[in-house]
């Protein structure tokens, strides 16, 4: 019963899953995505930096708030201007070389040789020839819960970590289709995008997080008078707030948004590799069942993971929401069978 | 004179042909590199396979001892694994070398089934890593040559596809063979006897 059911689930998804057209290849797609983390993060630097425009002049306009003079300052906004932009180049360029290394220390993840565990580097390094790519360094998290990721900032400086949990449960080929969605994520560039517009994302919180502070604890003349230029400040000032209080929720909706996208195109990626769906798809049923806290990870990391490592109410199996990190498991589960036929 | 339409039109390729002329031999010039980084892709790939195969080469002889300590008496498959390696290594012919790795392929096989006769050699940390390491290597020549099919499918598609199969025959690049080595067995239906 069960098991006809899950089929008819898989014939309904299999309609939808030629999201790109037959020609397009992987390589297409590489290029593609090493396009949208530029534009990314071009984008996002800018978002940043006019929120901190923003915010200074609704700060100003706080300030000013009462008095008689005017309280907006040009060379005070191209001082903000200036700040920030030397902010966003220099929290994306120490990202770019130092992120991945952060990340691993972040996960508690420590880096194992071949005779640690020969089976697991043999099979990092049949994905990795199967790829054409340099062997990542292989880290391991010490911890029950089932979970991996890889970061880095390209194929040369890559690496991939796997907990514990997860290295003991599974069968070499559901370890050799988890080293390849992990290798893909590598392949296609996203570990690069995802390190780039996590830094992004937050930098705009905490931007936006530094700014209401300011707002809040800045000093104000006590007398409030309803002249003119004050009804005009009161404007920009709730706009500034709302614009604090929109862009990091704005912000983490594309930063979630990616990552959905990327994790199925890694599992395409993964089955690509290793020509072998069953194999994955077990995997991610294996994960799927899981029901162990990750300690070491949080809302911060949690996009990098190969299933999402912060439980809900739900469990693992969580909601095809716009707020989710990862898509539902049983849909990755369903595109990659569908990927058999 | 007022310049008529044709003068201008003329004036004006005077002054864009140089320029389109420059566009089109920077275009050629970025498909040629791009197909010189394939073509080196494809030889990489290849010899990432040989690479493979030599690994494979150096861990029999280890394997054979190892075996010998515990199942001595297993002389047929031994030497049928020891003979197919000489021969895999003397092949002058790709052809020759690709049925040779299969004989090797099949003898391996052969020993590690047998193997599982002797609780003892199944227990030997020094076997267990050689059967380790022997599985991967397998696994590795299998996708050191599926590596090598999708750079080369790639490589062909481009000399194939316009406009780079303009660029591709001005400078001859020549098509890629795919390394297609189906094993006899792997060809045949699975018999399946009751």
């Amino acid at each position: 019963m069960a098991d006809s059911n899950q089929r008819s689930n898989i014939e309904d998804h299999t309609s939808n899953i030629s999201a790109y057209p037959p020609d397009v290849t992987f390589h297409d797609l590489i290029a593609q995505n090493k396009r949208n983390s530029i534009l990314l993060i071009v984008g996002m630097g800018v978002l940043v930096v006019v929120v901190v425009q923003a915010i200074a002049l609704g700060i100003m306009a706080y300030v000013g708030a009462g008095s008689e003079q005017n309280v907006f300052s040009i060379p005070g906004l191209i001082l903000a201007g200036f700040a920030s932009v030397l902010v966003v180049v220099g929290a994306s360029t120490w990202s770019y070389f130092q992120g991945g290394k952060t990340l691993l220390s972040i996960a508690g993840a420590r880096p194992i040789e071949k005779k640690d565990d020969p089976e697991l580097f043999n099979v990092v390094e049949e994905i990795s020839i199967a790829a054409g790519l340099p062997m990542p360094s292989i880290h391991v998290m010490d911890e029950p819960a089932l979970n991996a990721f890889a970061t880095g900032r390209d194929p040369q400086h890559a690496a991939v970590a796997i907990t514990t949990g997860l290295r003991k449960k599974l069968k070499r080929d559901e370890l050799q289709a988890v080293m390849a969605h992990e290798i893909a994520h590598i392949r296609h560039f996203d570990i690069r995008l995802t390190m780039m517009v996590a830094t992004m994302v937050g930098l705009i919180v905490l931007a936006c997080d530094a700014m209401l502070r300011i707002a809040w604890y800045a000093p104000r003349s006590s007398k409030r008078s309803s002249k003119e230029g004050g009804g005009a400040q009161a404007i920009i000032l709730v706009l500034a707030i709302l614009l604090a209080i929109v862009a990091p929720i704005l912000a983490s909706l594309i930063q979630f948004a990616i990552s959905r996208q990327r994790e199925y195109l890694a599992d395409a990626g993964a089955v690509e590799l290793t020509r072998n769906p069953q194999g994955l798809a077990s995997a991610l049923s294996t994960l799927a069942s899981d029901t162990t806290k990750m300690q070491r990870a949080n809302r911060a990391t949690a996009h990098l993971f190969i299933v999402n490592p912060i439980l809900n109410a739900k469990g693992r199996e969580n909601l095809n929401s716009a707020f989710a990190t990862h898509p539902p498991i049983t849909e990755r589960i369903q595109r990659i069978l569908a990927l058999t036929r | 004179m007022i310049p008529g339409i044709f003068e201008i039109l003329l004036l004006g390729a005077c002054c864009f042909a140089p320029l389109l002329l420059i566009a089109v031999a920077l275009w050629g010039v970025g498909i040629y590199n791009g197909l010189v980084k394939l073509r080196i892709q494809c030889e990489n790939a290849w010899a990432q396979i040989d690479v493979q195969l030599k690994r494979r080469y150096d861990l029999i002889p280890n394997l054979v001892e190892t075996v010998k300590g515990y199942a001595g008496h297993e002389k047929e498959t031994l030497e049928a694994v020891t003979k197919a390696r000489q021969q895999a290594i003397d092949a002058s012919s790709i052809q020759d070398q690709g049925l040779a790795e299969n004989l090797l392929t099949g003898a391996l096989r052969q020993l590690f089934a047998v193997s599982e006769a002797y609780p003892d050699l199944k227990a030997n940390e020094n076997f267990m890593q050689l059967q380790e390491e022997l599985t991967s290597t397998e696994n590795k020549i299998g996708f050191a040559r599926q590596h090598y099919n999708d750079t080369v499918s790639r490589f062909n598609t481009r000399c194939q596809q316009f406009p780079s199969n303009i660029v591709a025959g001005l400078f001859k690049f020549d098509e890629r063979e795919f390394f297609e080595l189906e094993e006899e067995a792997a060809k045949e239906p699975p018999k399946v006897e009751f």
